[in-house]
């Protein structure tokens, strides 16, 4: 323990690239470069158009012509889960990359300037914290309609105070280690020893945290659809496929709700797995 | 200063920092849909045809004309008194619209509570005590994948397994009379609650776990007081702390998701009525659902801050030295 | 019968290179103060926790340890509670970490009364005042509704000794008592343990790193080095001509408590630092830090603890450095 305690990490970025992780890690990490894979060739790996429902082939089991079966609109499940994995990451995507850079933005802000202003923005973050992601999603659909853009910006949002607090906290860590004032004192600008030396050093630590808020805003995101107040048909997506299925799984013939599903909860598992372990390494836990 | 004066003015000082929070909120609900594109005139004369006189005149009765200010001012007073005003769709006070669905919300959300507090907590500690065991590991892995469970596919596959397939719970609706009410809503709570108790299991047994490790609880067993009575006054009393904060934490997620499981579950709730509310454009009551949601997770966290110092009296004492 | 009895006592955790302890040969009689002397990472102690089976999670002990006679190694949940709540308790280094934060001095006090030995609040209260007026705190009834944050260091470890003499033990665990106490506390604390021990004619262990401390208190003295006991004799004994070169290196590095008069002594460190549990030697596991140390002797494992009486060691080379002259004090000629 104390050999951690005495290690000033230096290179994290290397450091983290020589731990490795456990197999759960790796195969969770395959998983995740495959569903990325998948959602970027998706129109070439679908087999068939799942937009197109034949009338008549509603609720088939799986089979040859449907390897997942159909939907109650006759639309194939497996096309569907292979198109749908687009809209469902892109959403999460843009939420964890515009909340990750605000949160920076701001947390840094925050820190390195103190007193009122850190007061100010941390009373404000308390109250963007206490409305919950979803929430925020539904107040967005509630006032420009529905679909995807507004929910997305207005996650981004949501999700923010969760990466300020984290780098705020960080960061104000790092500045009282003497390398911070040693930068300083060579005469390097505030703004140059965030970026280029205080930002590598907290970087891994809040690019797990963005990594399990993924995970969360794809719920959220899938949720919304689920409500029928996001992704529209006939666009496909996961939480969307659920929402339509509700009447089939009424039938006994939750089979088109159940794959999506599914889809949902390994990736978010495959992101907090990932997210968390490179966290837990980081802080110098083991679990 | 006497240690009370200086307890009431921190209990004062947070009651302060609350009330600008819900102030911000309610001003940032209103803006939000205020913001909201399309007339609301012409749109409570939907179906109809109506002259711009009667628009004017819709209007002047709504105070749609006046500033914005002046109508925010004139909102947050009705909301201090319980007026949120009307709902275009029901042609009722948004209030009683709100207060006919709350039983079954608070039905459904005291039932996940109960869930999460007992099978939760009851999980984390068997995981602290069984730690790296078969046990331990098979809790893990549940809490893991639970924890990534969102409310929809819970209810979707207690669902289909339960509801459908095995037919031992109703699919849908609020039951009537209490057995049925409870029958009703065993599945909705319980799909509910899978994510949250995760999350309350892995609080608990790491805060388990950091307490089992403390030279205290080494004392107490080296003066012979038997384990269990080490485990609850000692271990567990001590990891109180963590756990009660995550949990008022997780409040406002819980409200939210009220709304995913009673859709699912095709209940009529507060939940289901602000999906509803947001389908038909009923700005007051998604309006007053959103701002009562926010309130609820900022008074519970205020609540969990004041009674702390009794969890954990070294809080009171960093207080006080401030 | 000794009223603590190590016999041959060994602890190994997997994935170590050398037992924690191995072969604890020790005893203290009813009425006897004996310190257990030696670095830190020496398993110290472990041994004092044996005595209440408190043994590291994982580990396997081999051996025997008694305390009053009954058996602590192997012995069931009832038996160990029969020890810990009856004849013996323990002091802790570090009252601080020693005592639940969350709850009343108080509760500490009486917990091990009301839930053992079911006596009702009033009365446990009774009997925490009259020993918190034992140990020399005033105004004990204030004390028993403060939080451990409202006391100071010197305070507490006053009340982790009142809380250990609750249950009216014959046998004291002294684990460093007052390591983690400033100067000035360290000697009060040290003088109300002498007088307790006296006034209750305590069996007491005292384990401590610093020698001069020891010899202050205690009767006899064993010596302890990577998890073997290496001498032991009667206080004035060791000092008088300590045979281990670990000992006289000891007695060389700290300062007398009573300096001589004239210019004050040189101190001289004993070279390098104490064996962790991941490394092993061969032979004497000391003979790396040895300045008396022969190659092809100290490479064979050290004998057993042999001598007369009650003055034992374990060392190759015990009789020809006894015999020749003192070079063994390590202090150099």
């Amino acid at each position: 323990m104390s050999a951690q305690m005495a290690g000033v990490t230096r290179k994290p970025i290397a450091k983290l690239r020589s731990m490795g992780g456990g197999w759960l890690e790796k195969v969770c990490l395959g998983l995740l470069v495959l569903f990325v894979l998948v959602a970027l060739f998706a129109p070439w790996l679908s087999p068939q158009d799942p937009t197109y429902g034949e009338l008549g082939t509603g609720l088939v089991g799986p089979g040859a012509d449907h390897w997942l079966g159909t939907d109650q609109g006759g639309h194939d499940t497996f096309s569907a889960l292979i198109e749908g994995s687009r809209t469902s990451l892109a959403g999460p995507l843009l939420v964890v990359l515009v909340s990750t850079v605000a949160g920076i933005a701001i947390g840094l802000f925050a820190a390195w300037r103190g007193g009122w202003v850190d007061t100010v923005l941390g009373r404000l973050l308390d109250v963007v914290f206490a409305f919950p992601a979803l929430l925020v999603a539904i107040l967005a659909v509630a006032v420009f309609g529905k679909g995807m853009t507004a929910p997305v910006i207005a996650m981004s949002v949501a999700y923010m105070p969760y990466t300020a607090r984290l780098v705020r906290g960080l960061a104000m860590q790092e500045q009282a280690r003497p390398y911070i004032a040693a930068y300083r004192v060579q005469g390097h600008s505030a703004l140059y020893v965030a970026v280029r030396r205080l930002l590598p050093n907290i970087g891994p630590t809040v690019l797990a945290q963005s990594s399990v808020n993924f995970g969360y805003a794809l719920l959220d995101l899938a949720a919304l659809s689920f409500l029928g107040l996001g992704v529209q048909a006939p666009t496909p997506d996961w939480g969307a496929m659920i929402n339509q299925s509700q009447a089939a799984v009424l039938r006994g013939q939750p089979l088109s709700a159940v794959v999506p599903a599914v889809a949902v909860v390994v990736v978010v598992v495959a992101f907090n797995i990932v997210g968390e372990n490179v966290g837990d390494r980081l802080a110098g836990r083991k679990t | 200063m006497s240690r009370t004066a200086t307890r009431a003015i921190g209990v004062v000082s947070r009651l302060a920092g609350m009330a600008a929070t819900l102030l911000v909120t309610s001003f940032l609900v209103f803006s939000s849909l205020y913001l909201a594109p399309g007339d609301p005139a012409s749109f409570l004369v939907r179906g109809r045809s109506a002259g711009p006189e009667e628009l004017a005149r819709i209007r002047h009765r709504y105070g749609f004309d006046e500033p914005f200010l002046v109508r925010y001012w004139d909102w947050l007073g009705g909301v201090l008194h319980g007026d949120f005003g009307r709902s275009y769709v029901f042609h009722q006070d948004v209030s009683s619209v709100i207060w006919s669905r709350l039983p079954a919300t608070l039905l459904l959300i005291a039932a996940s509570a109960l869930l999460i507090a007992v099978v939760g907590v009851a999980a984390g500690i068997v995981g602290a005590l069984r730690r790296g065991t078969r046990t331990d590991s098979m809790l893990m892995l549940l809490v893991t994948v639970g924890a990534a469970a969102p409310a929809f596919v819970a209810a979707l596959l207690l669902r289909s397994l339960f509801g459908v397939k095995l037919g031992w719970f109703p699919t849908i609706g609020n039951g009537t009379g209490v057995l049925d009410r409870l029958h009703h809503v065993v599945l909705p709570a319980i799909a509910l609650s899978v994510t949250f108790m995760a999350m309350v299991t892995r609080v608990t047994r790491s805060s388990m776990l950091e307490e089992l490790g403390r030279e205290h609880v080494e004392v107490a067993v080296s003066r012979g007081t038997p384990r269990w009575t080490v485990i609850r006054r000692h271990v567990l009393r001590n990891a109180l702390g963590p756990i009660v904060t995550v949990s008022a934490l997780l409040i406002s997620g819980m409200l939210v998701s009220t709304s995913i499981v009673e859709t699912a579950f095709g209940m009529s709730g507060v939940g289901s009525l602000l999906v509803t509310s947001v389908n038909q454009m009923d700005f007051q009551v998604v309006q007053a659902i959103v701002l009562l949601v926010v309130a609820a997770f900022v008074v519970v966290n205020f609540l969990v801050d004041l009674v702390h110092p009794l969890i954990d009296p070294r809080v009171a004492a960093a207080g006080s030295a401030r | 019968m000794a009223l603590l009895e190590y016999e041959n006592l060994s602890i190994a955790l997997p994935g170590t290179a050398r037992p924690v302890l191995d072969g604890i040969d020790l005893t203290v009689s009813a009425g006897e103060v004996v310190a257990l002397v030696g670095e830190s990472g020496s398993g110290k102690s472990v041994t004092a926790r044996s005595a209440l089976g408190l043994f590291p999670t994982g580990a396997h002990v081999d051996g025997h340890v008694r305390v009053d006679g009954t058996e602590v190694v192997g012995a069931g949940p009832a038996a160990l509670r029969a020890i810990r709540t009856g004849t013996a308790s323990m002091i802790f280094q570090d009252p601080r970490a020693g005592i639940n934060p969350v709850r009343r001095i108080g509760d500490f006090l009486t917990e091990a009364l009301r839930v053992s030995n079911g006596w009702s609040k009033g009365r446990a209260d009774d009997r925490a005042v009259e020993l918190l007026g034992a140990v020399g705190l005033p105004d004990p009834e204030r004390h028993l509704r403060q939080y451990p944050y409202e006391l100071s260091g010197g305070m507490l470890q006053r009340v982790m000794i009142a809380a250990a003499l609750t249950a009216g033990p014959r046998l004291l665990l002294c684990d460093e008592p007052t390591t983690a106490l400033d100067v000035s506390t360290q000697a009060e604390i040290m003088a109300i343990l002498g007088r307790l021990q006296r006034e209750r004619d305590l069996g007491m262990l005292l384990i401590t790193h610093d020698i001069e401390l020891a010899a202050a208190v205690c009767d006899r003295i064993y010596v302890m080095y990577a998890g073997r006991i290496v001498e032991t004799a009667p206080t004035a004994q060791l000092f008088g001509a300590p045979r281990h070169p670990y000992t006289a290196g000891l007695l060389g590095s700290s300062p007398p408590l009573r300096a001589p008069a004239g210019p004050p002594a040189r101190l001289t460190p004993i070279p390098g630092s104490p064996m962790g549990l991941l490394d092993s030697a061969p032979g004497c596991s000391f003979a790396a830090r040895c300045r008396s140390a022969r190659p092809g002797v100290c490479d064979r494992t050290p004998p057993p603890l042999e001598g007369h009486g009650t003055a034992l060691v374990a060392c190759h080379l015990a009789e020809s450095l006894t015999a020749t002259d003192n070079t063994a004090t390590g202090e150099g000629t």
